[in-house]
């Protein structure tokens, strides 16, 4: 696989001469690859959000470098916009960004400043609102007047606009209700099988990255723990749970029935695979409980 | 850039300035204060200078994050001492086309440089080593005898306290929204000063919304407690003077009270 993004030994220190002085990020090291639809997990105070900060150039390393098809991002510092263009970043709870007096204008905020045509910004901006899973009817109204989950989507679709190689979503899903977390990883699914445009999901819940990611990377306490397909990190489910992350319930589950003496996998994730492999136990005969 | 703003910045330490009594150190920053408008000579600004070298280095506070609050104010410091240095009349030193340089321009020059760099290191310190609680707590108590004349001090204190703590929480807000927009291609740093002006739109809007959410959020916490101003109110932290209180506070008087008579 092609890789698009390197980050090579990556350090950052907030707060560095005071005494709040703390490494949120230490010396760490991952890829993205090309069309893939990457999860990076990892609990509060793991350094998740300070890492994707520094994909698109908002944070500048402390140490270290970011690779960006192969070209360092900050070997020309005066082109780091065109960076975060390219990789594009909604942040946690990203409704509250929002500005403008209609969503049709905020959502054109970003292609405009990327200094398209007019044409080409109104395409984006009807295709965005398409992929974030509003109607156009919401384009002339304020952003202000819609509710949380969809000024959620408004905020997203602004990033989507810009037509990123590379999305990063940093908890897109904190704070909604369950419906509105599966409707919009749905959104997020489609628009990548769609667009094949690189995803990077962050999230705390293994749930949603076992559901969506092609490859996990579990972050904690400022290092990448493990890295691999769902199977390959479920399969050190213990290790997780040592590290403080959850597993996926029916990764528990498998956990579970593999402890009382079953010959069960217990990296499956999905209750299809579950079920598969109990039902597979049945038809061997060997069950001894 | 933003975090360089240290204003109404706590850091957390158990030093003898952390300990001291918040109306002690409330009064001494005063008697700094009424100290550094009434030196003229050398000698009381080498006092000056050397009391808030100790107090600094009491205070534990490091010399880096104190420079960093003088930061903000810089233009104003080079502002003042510029005008004033071209501007004073007196005996001449160095003249050239429209500029004449005087003897008392630099003494004003530099004077008023020491004294808004002290000022301000001086206020500083307070609020770097007292905590927003206990700085208003020993400001109601200090206030409180105005309470016979019907000024709302409780209520005073409490709103500076609410804008004291939410220094920090709105800076971090302003950071996170600028970075949200940057991602998103705005530029807050290149351009004339009229599209300065006009790309801070996107980022004072949502801080405004969101100043609003905040205070409403507050108000409706408060409610939900029965908070109703001070009538009634016991404090966990009583506050009491203590040896080392009487004795800072009587250096300090000292040092004001020989400035203003001798100086």
């Amino acid at each position: 696989m092609e890789e698009i993004i390197r980050v090579e030994n990556l350090t950052h220190t907030y707060g560095e001469g005071t005494p709040f002085r703390r490494s949120a990020v230490e010396d760490m090291s991952l890829s993205v690859y090309r069309g893939e639809f990457l999860g990076i997990i990892g609990h509060t105070g793991s350094g998740k959000s300070t890492m994707i900060q520094h994909l698109n150039g908002l944070l500048k390393p402390t140490e270290g470098h970011i690779y960006l098809d192969g070209k360092d991002i900050w070997e020309e510092p005066k082109k780091i916009r065109d960076v975060r263009f390219r990789v594009g970043l909604v942040f946690q709870y990203p409704e509250y960004q929002l500005f403008e007096d209609t969503v049709y204008r905020d959502i054109a905020f970003g292609p405009t400043n990327m200094g398209l045509e007019k044409d080409e910004v109104d395409r984006r901006v009807r295709a965005a609102v398409r992929f974030a899973g509003l109607s156009e009817e919401v384009l002339d109204k304020s952003p202000f007047a819609l509710s949380g989950g969809q000024k959620r989507r408004v905020a997203i679709a602004g990033v989507i606009a810009m037509e990123p190689e590379v999305l990063v979503l940093d908890e897109p899903t904190a704070g909604l209700d369950p419906k509105g977390r599966r409707e919009l990883l749905a959104n997020i699914q489609m628009y990548h099988k769609e667009r094949g445009t690189t995803i990077v999901l962050v999230s705390h819940s293994m749930e949603e990255i076992a559901q969506n990611a092609d490859r996990i990377v579990v972050l904690s306490d400022a290092h990448v723990l493990m890295s691999g397909t769902p199977r390959e990190v479920f399969s050190h489910g213990d290790e997780l749970l040592r590290a403080g992350l959850d597993v996926p319930q029916i990764t528990r589950v498998a956990m579970a029935l593999k402890e009382q003496g079953l010959a069960i996998d217990p990296a499956v994730y999905t209750v299809e695979e579950l079920s598969r492999a109990i039902l597979s136990l049945g038809k061997g005969g060997a069950v001894s409980c | 850039m933003l975090k360089d703003i240290t204003l109404g910045q706590y850091f957390p330490g158990n030093t003898l300035a952390h300990r001291l009594d918040p109306r002690t150190k409330l009064m001494i920053t005063i008697l700094y204060i009424v100290a550094l408008f009434s030196a003229h000579s050398i000698y009381a600004y080498v006092a000056l200078i050397v009391t808030l070298l100790i107090s600094v280095k009491v205070s534990g506070v490091g010399a880096k994050a104190l420079l960093r609050g003088l930061k903000p104010v810089l233009f104003i410091i080079a502002f003042t001492a510029i005008l004033n240095l071209f501007y004073t009349p007196g005996t001449e030193l160095v003249h050239f086309w429209i500029f004449r340089i005087t003897k008392e321009g630099v003494r004003t020059a530099v004077t008023m440089m020491a004294r808004i760099t002290l000022l301000i290191m001086g206020t500083f310190l307070l609020t770097y080593t007292t905590s927003p609680i206990h700085l208003t707590d020993g400001l109601e108590s200090l206030l409180s005898p105005l309470k016979r004349l019907k000024l709302p001090v409780h209520e005073l204190a409490m709103m500076m306290s609410i804008a004291l703590r939410f220094i920090p929480t709105l800076i971090e807000e302003t950071d996170k929204i600028m970075s949200a927009q940057k991602a998103r291609g705005a530029d807050f740093e290149s351009g004339s000063i009229f599209q300065r002006a006009k790309a801070l739109i996107p980022l004072l809007v949502p801080l405004f919304v969101s100043a609003f959410r905040r205070a409403d959020e507050l108000a409706t916490a408060m409610e939900c407690r029965c908070y109703h101003g001070g009538e009634g109110r016991t404090k966990l932290h009583v506050l009491r003077y203590a040896a080392k209180d009487y004795a800072v506070l009587a250096f300090y008087l000292m040092l004001a009270v020989g400035i203003i008579i001798f100086d």
